[in-house]
This record gives structure tokens, sequence and C-alpha cells, in this order.
């Protein structure tokens, strides 16, 4: 149920990101939505794309630090108040998301989060009926 | 008794005349060969070089002994290089030892009192005396700068205050109540205390009685001891010792502040290249060779300090012919000398190569940052194992708990990239030190 992002270790220094944008190009990798926070010396580069393994192996063989990460996306409809209700149904079941960043998507919302509990995480995501994305709808 | 008004503390020696500290070099050079021989590593090693203490009839023939070397301490370790049994020594020195066996110094009483009067003659050099209070403030314990200037400004007949090391605001109430006027820190302590002084209100030019600082165990430029200088509002004198030669009072400024003299009637002096190990003309930079004339427990013969120096002069205003050397210009091996701490890149690496997450590139940089050095350790991370910053940040406070618990000293971590740092090729560059200390 879980979908793989491509984690990538960037220093914060200028020249770092484009390096692996641009490996990322010339594999013809197409970037979906990504995310970076602002840190003092380093930042983890967050990408869902539509075909992680290959982007990965790319930059491993690359030596560019980077990991297959398995992180949920649910779809919720575009409009006020989904994601709440969607957000409240998983944190009901206990679990904690460490990180979440959204998009949208063929005119729907998408949320994409990491959880310290997957299997619990996923149980609430069947039981409440949420509609889950998985990488071959990429 | 030392006449109070007498610059020189013991004038007999002091101002001996070239010829004549040559004579007592060699008259004691001859004598401390021969105690070598009680050396179970000197009596080995001179028989496998065919040595004997005969062949030494000149001074120049110092240059046909052997040298001596920190590893020889170490693989001695810990009584091996002793030139009497362990029941006629008294205290026994020893270096930390992190990277392998500890290095022993071992002292008899003779010993203790001959140290005592070179660490006097030094103070009583730049104008102290026995009405003056001389705090110390620098560690005691095993390391040699504690009970080491503490005998010698006792012997002076100074009041001496142990204040060692730390608890800054005590120290500066100490400063102010005593009345202390000669104070000895390593320099980047120093600039510590005035912070708090600044910070406290404390004014050390009306404040306190503060005229006399030595200062020393840690590099340290012209720049910075002007600095000091006109911060506290006193003179600030450059002070040499390692506890292989016993400890401080090896080698130290006069009022002239043009270099350190190194007392000969104590040690012969060589200044060599550090590759060829052949002799350097005076004024050029080599590696720092001494060897001791006086010591009874452990004489070491011609010692490689690996501090490098040079010759600026045989003579001085102030009356002493004693040798004069630079200020230490740096090593001519890869230890680092941090806030007095001393530390080899090596126990570095070992420490990071406990951690599976780092891969094996790893670069050290020295800088200062107002007044204070400090050190920032970046390493290359091996794999991305997460992609949770907490844990990120918890493998580099891991990191740095490690290193200190390693080195006694809190360096900066920084997480990089892998292959961002430059490659070893052969003697890898480990070190960037951007301290501005060696101009």
């Amino acid at each position: 149920m879980t979908i793989k992002q491509l984690s990538i270790f960037i220093e914060n220094k200028s020249g770092t990101l484009i390096k692996v944008l641009e490996m990322l190009s010339k594999a013809n990798i197409q970037i979906i939505a990504s995310t970076v926070a602002d840190t003092k010396d380093y930042g983890i580069y967050r990408v869902l794309c539509d075909n992680p393994v290959q982007a990965y192996m790319l930059l491993k063989d690359e030596g560019i630090n980077a990991q297959l990460t398995d992180v949920f996306a649910i779809s919720i409809d575009d409009m006020p108040g989904t994601a709440a209700i969607a957000i409240n149904k998983i944190s009901a079941s206990g679990v904690n998301i460490l990180y979440l960043y959204s998009f949208l998507w063929k005119e729907k919302g998408v949320l994409v989060f990491r959880t310290d509990n997957n299997e619990k995480a996923q149980e609430a995501i069947i039981l409440n009926k949420l509609r889950f994305l998985t990488e071959i709808d990429f | 008794m030392v006449d109070n008004k007498s610059p020189y503390f013991n004038p007999e020696r002091e101002t001996l005349t070239r010829e004549g500290i040559e004579a007592l070099q060699l008259e004691r050079l001859q004598a401390t060969v021969k105690h070598c021989m009680n050396s179970p590593f000197y009596k080995k090693r001179f028989e496998e070089m065919g040595l004997k203490p005969e062949d030494i009839k000149s001074l120049d023939d110092v240059r046909k002994l052997p040298f001596t070397t920190k590893q020889d301490l170490r693989d001695t370790y810990p009584f091996g290089i002793a030139s009497v049994p362990l029941r006629k020594c008294v205290r026994l020195h020893s270096s930390s030892g992190t990277t392998g066996n500890p290095t022993v110094i071992l002292h008899t009483q003779k010993d203790l009192d001959e140290w005592a009067n070179q660490v006097a003659r030094n103070l009583w050099m730049v104008g102290l005396r026995p009405d003056d209070v001389f705090q110390n403030s620098s560690g005691y314990g095993m390391f040699t700068g504690g009970l080491g200037f503490q005998y010698g400004a006792e012997k002076l007949g100074m009041l001496t205050v142990p204040a060692a090391a730390g608890n800054t605001l005590r120290q500066i109430k100490f400063i102010k109540d005593f009345g202390t006027t000669a104070l000895h820190a390593v320099p980047s302590y120093v600039t510590r205390i005035y912070e708090v002084m600044q910070q406290t209100g404390v004014d050390p030019r009306k404040d306190t009685k503060l005229r006399v600082l030595a200062i020393g165990a840690e590099p340290h430029s012209e720049e910075q001891r002007k600095r000091i200088e006109a911060m506290l509002g006193v003179k600030a004198y450059n002070s040499f010792g390692m506890s292989e030669m016993c400890g401080p009072g090896v080698g130290f400024e006069c009022c002239e502040q043009n270099g350190l003299h190194f007392w000969e009637d104590y040690y012969i002096v060589e200044i060599v290249d550090p590759e060829t190990l052949e002799p350097v003309p005076d004024g050029e930079i080599g590696e720092l060779v001494l060897t001791t004339l006086q010591r009874e427990a452990m004489p070491l013969l011609r010692y490689r300090t690996r501090d490098l120096t040079r010759v600026l002069g045989r003579t001085c205003p102030c009356g002493r012919n004693h040798i004069r050397l630079d200020r230490m210009r740096g090593r001519s091996d890869d230890m680092i000398v941090l806030r007095g701490v001393n530390i080899f890149p090596i126990q570095i690496e070992k420490i990071l190569m406990q951690f599976p997450e780092l891969a094996n590139n790893y670069l050290i940089t020295l800088t200062t940052d107002n007044d204070n050095d400090n050190m920032t350790v970046e390493v290359e991370l091996e794999e991305l194992f997460t992609d949770d910053y907490q844990r990120l940040l918890d493998l580099e406070k891991n990191i740095k708990r490690a290193l200190k618990d390693e080195i006694l000293l809190t360096p900066h971590v920084k997480l990089v990239a892998k292959g961002t740092l430059p490659v070893s090729e052969g003697k890898a560059v480990r070190v960037v030190d951007k301290r501005k200390v060696y101009q």
C-alpha cells in the first residue's frame, strides 16, 4: 500500500540540488512532487517520481547519498476540509505522522506522509476506506 | 638567598659565556651518557650501535648518539628507559596515552629540585620576586603545567595559588581578593578569563594587580600575545615545556620578548631537518631535538620533540647567552595542539571508524573564532540510512560525544555528502589549520 519515495541527502550549499536534478533529468525520470526543508548544514530532498527504483540505482551509482523510503499517498477531493477528515482518521488510530506534504494530481489532492507505524496506518486507511495511490497510478 | 635586586636567579649559570656553557655541557653530556648505561633501553641501543660512552670526546660527538622518540617511550612503557631503580624515584608524570601506551616520565627528588630551579629562574627572569602572588590556572594532576609551576613559584618564594583550570568566576575572585600579580594559563583560557571579567564588570587594570602572565602549552601568535597584553594591561611571556624534558621551564622568554631562552646548562639544543636529521643552519626552521644534561631518573638523549622552530641567536641584551629560539612554528608530525590538549588525527579516525554510518574520509579544520580555538570535524555519510532529520542529528551528537571522550574536547561535527571531502592520496590532507598562530 505504501509507495517508494526517493530521499536524497544534500548539503546546504549552492550547486548541490542542481547536480541531483540533472542526473534525474538525464535518466528521463519524471518528478511528480518534491520537497526540502530549510536546515543549517544539510537537508533531505524528498522526491516522488515515476520510477523511484531506477532513480535510486542511478543515484547510488553516482555516489549520491540516497534512500528509498516507504510513504503513503492518500487521494482526497480538492475542496475545503478533506485533508482534516483524512488525517483525523489516521491519527485516531494512534499513528504518528513524521512529515507530510501535498500536491495536486489529476484534479485531486494528494497527501504524502511517512508514519511511525505503517501497519497501523494501513489498517486505518482500509477501515476508513480512504483512497490511496500506488506506484502504478503515477 | 638570592639578591632581590639581581636580574638573575642564578647569576653564575645564567651569565655563562659561550665557552663556559660549552665546557659545562661537555662535562655534563659525558656524565649523562655514562649514566644512561644504567638504562636497559640505552644500554641495548649503544651495544647495537657499537657505541661506548668514551666515544663522546667533544660536544659535536652528540651527533654520534642515537635519537630517542616518543615511540621509544611507548615501547618501553612503563619503566624501561629509567636509569635509576624505581625506589629512587619520587614522582611520576604521564601523558594521556590516547594513541597507544602512555608515556611515563619518572623523577628523583633531585630532578624535582632542578625542575623547580628552572621554573624559578624563568619567573625571576621576567621580574617576579618573592613579594608577588602567583596564581596557577593550569590543569594539575598528570599535566606538568600544574605542579611544575607550583614548585617553581614556591621555590622563588612567591605566595602561590594552585587555582587549577576552570571555574572562571572563582579565578577572578581569587585574582581580586588575593592580589594576584602573576598568572599562568593557556592563552585561550586567558581570553576566557577576560571575557568573564567584562561580563561581570571587572576592569583588570583598576580592579586587579595583574602585571605578568606566563602563557604556553598552546600555539599562539605574536598578535594573540599583544592582544592579551592589551586586554589585561600586563606583560605576557611565552613558556615552553614538555613532560619528557620535565615540564614547563625548558625555555622561557626574557623581558626582551625576542625568542625563548633554552637553558643550555640543562639541555643540549639541536635543530635538525626532520627528513634527513642533519643539522640546519641558524635561522632556518627545523625540528627541535633536546638532550637532557641534569636528569637523574630518566635522562633522554637527542629526544625528537617534533616541534618546529629556529635559532634566533646566542646572545641577548638581557645578559644571558643561552640560546634563543623562535616561538614554535608547527609540528613535524601531525599532532594538533588545541587549547593545551595534544591530539593526533589517528585518535579521531579511530572513533569515526566505529560508526558504520560514516564513509572513510574526514576533514579536521581548526579555526580561531573570537579568540577561541575550535575544531570542526567533517564526516562523510556512507549511506543515507534514514530520511529522518532527528536520526541524523542524533548521529552527529553521538559522534561528538565519542570524540569528546577520546580527545577531551568537544569539536563541532558536520555531516557532509559522500564524495565531497578531499580524497586521500598517499598522505591525506586530514587537517586544515586556519588558526592565526604561526604567522
